[in-house]
């Protein structure tokens, strides 16, 4: 005896059997689908007609029961669809910020802000970027109380550049990302709109 | 148990010792006898095992990055993912096809959805109260929750109502989704 290999859906992360619980059925298809065809023509293989009088009959819960069934997983596909719209035009729509803000004489500091809506792990950015840029970098709250990534030093065309990558990694390449240039002050210890480092 | 659970609910990790993770590898086969059989795949010998402490006195064991098990208290438990890799280890009960939806969303197993005709309880004796299983669909062949009997599996059968598997742990949950990186 040995171990098993399981082959987990990589749409909805269930075992393949189990997709048609989730509401991302479609997707799931066309993903086992491409990986693993031998796996969708034992799930899947019969056409649809056939496959779901099948299972009526090969049910035990009685057709009425599977019927209702059926049409509660119609539902919740297509309420996870909707959904899953709503997030990608939510995620389309929003921009990112980088700001470039002057502090003392000749040092200026980036703030980025707006990454949270795009499942970035700002911490483990910062992190990145900290070692990237050989400076220091944070992660703390703005005004508006919203996360954002500080990084000490002039390196906002670098961000930008990375962060553009990183989006068009995530399939989110129309997402903009602004720069935003905050003029240094004549009188800098005057300022109190920066926050303090 | 893993209704809520995140990155946040981590208090510390550290790695484990082999002589410990020896102790843990015997304690692990001594609740499944079954296991002793594969726990040097499961668990190799030069393999890391990462110990991960929670809230509540959760304890997640991490072998190579992935969640293998955990326990509460004194009994390990085991997840999803290492019970598809040996299902036939563990005690099984399996629940219907209507039950399917209602068990991811992580309700507790009803009495009814255990024994009818799709089901599958095991035989006289059964299983004891309280004791760990896992549970299987009709008509499918990975397992897709673990719970703890509420009653015995005699009981189930001629009671007939109520909850009868307590749910700890169900494809999808938190728990399921959570990665050690």
């Amino acid at each position: 005896m040995s171990l098993r290999s399981v082959i987990y859906c990589g749409v909805c992360s269930f075992p393949p059997e189990f997709c048609e619980f989730t509401g991302k059925l479609k997707r799931c298809k066309v993903w086992l689908s491409e990986n693993h065809p031998e796996k969708y023509q034992s799930l899947y293989g019969d056409t649809e007609v056939e496959d779901a009088a099948a299972k009526l009959a090969g049910s035990s819960i009685g057709e009425e029961r599977e019927e209702k069934l059926e049409k509660d997983l119609l539902k919740l596909q297509s309420k996870q669809e909707n959904r899953e719209q709503r997030e990608l035009a939510k995620k389309l729509s929003s921009k990112v910020i980088i700001k470039r803000e002057a502090r003392t004489k000749r040092k200026t500091m980036v703030a980025i802000a707006g990454l949270e809506v795009f499942e970035i792990d700002m911490k483990k950015l910062a992190k990145t970027f900290a070692s990237k840029f050989a400076t220091g970098c944070s992660v703390s709250k703005n005004i508006e109380k919203k996360e954002e990534i500080i990084i000490q030093g002039d390196v906002a065309d670098e961000a930008e550049t990375y962060i553009q990558k990183l989006l068009e990694e995530k399939g989110l390449k129309e997402v903009k990302v602004e720069q935003m240039d905050m003029k240094k002050k004549k009188k800098p210890t005057t300022t109190t709109t920066t926050p303090a480092a | 148990m893993f209704r809520k659970f995140s990155r946040e609910d981590i208090h510390s990790r550290s790695n484990v010792k082999s002589s410990v993770q020896r102790t843990l590898k015997t304690k692990l086969v001594s609740q499944f006898p079954k296991l002793e059989e594969v726990i040097d795949e499961l668990v190799p010998k030069k393999s890391h095992v990462e110990l991960i402490k929670c809230e509540d006195k959760i304890q997640l064991y991490a072998v190579d990055g992935e969640v293998c098990f955990f326990q509460k208290f004194d009994e390990l438990i085991p997840t999803l993912k290492l019970v598809h890799k040996f299902p036939e280890a563990f005690p099984t009960v399996q629940v219907d096809r209507g039950a399917i939806k209602f068990v991811l969303s992580g309700a507790n197993i009803m009495c009814p959805g255990l024994t009818s005709p799709g089901a599958q309880l095991p035989e006289a004796p059964g299983f004891e109260e309280d004791a760990l299983v896992i549970v299987k669909a009709e008509n499918k062949e990975s397992a897709l929750a673990i719970g703890r009997l509420l009653m015995s599996t005699e009981d189930i059968k001629s009671i007939n109502k109520g909850h009868g598997v307590e749910m700890i742990h169900h494809l999808g949950d938190p728990l399921w989704n959570f990665s050690v990186e």
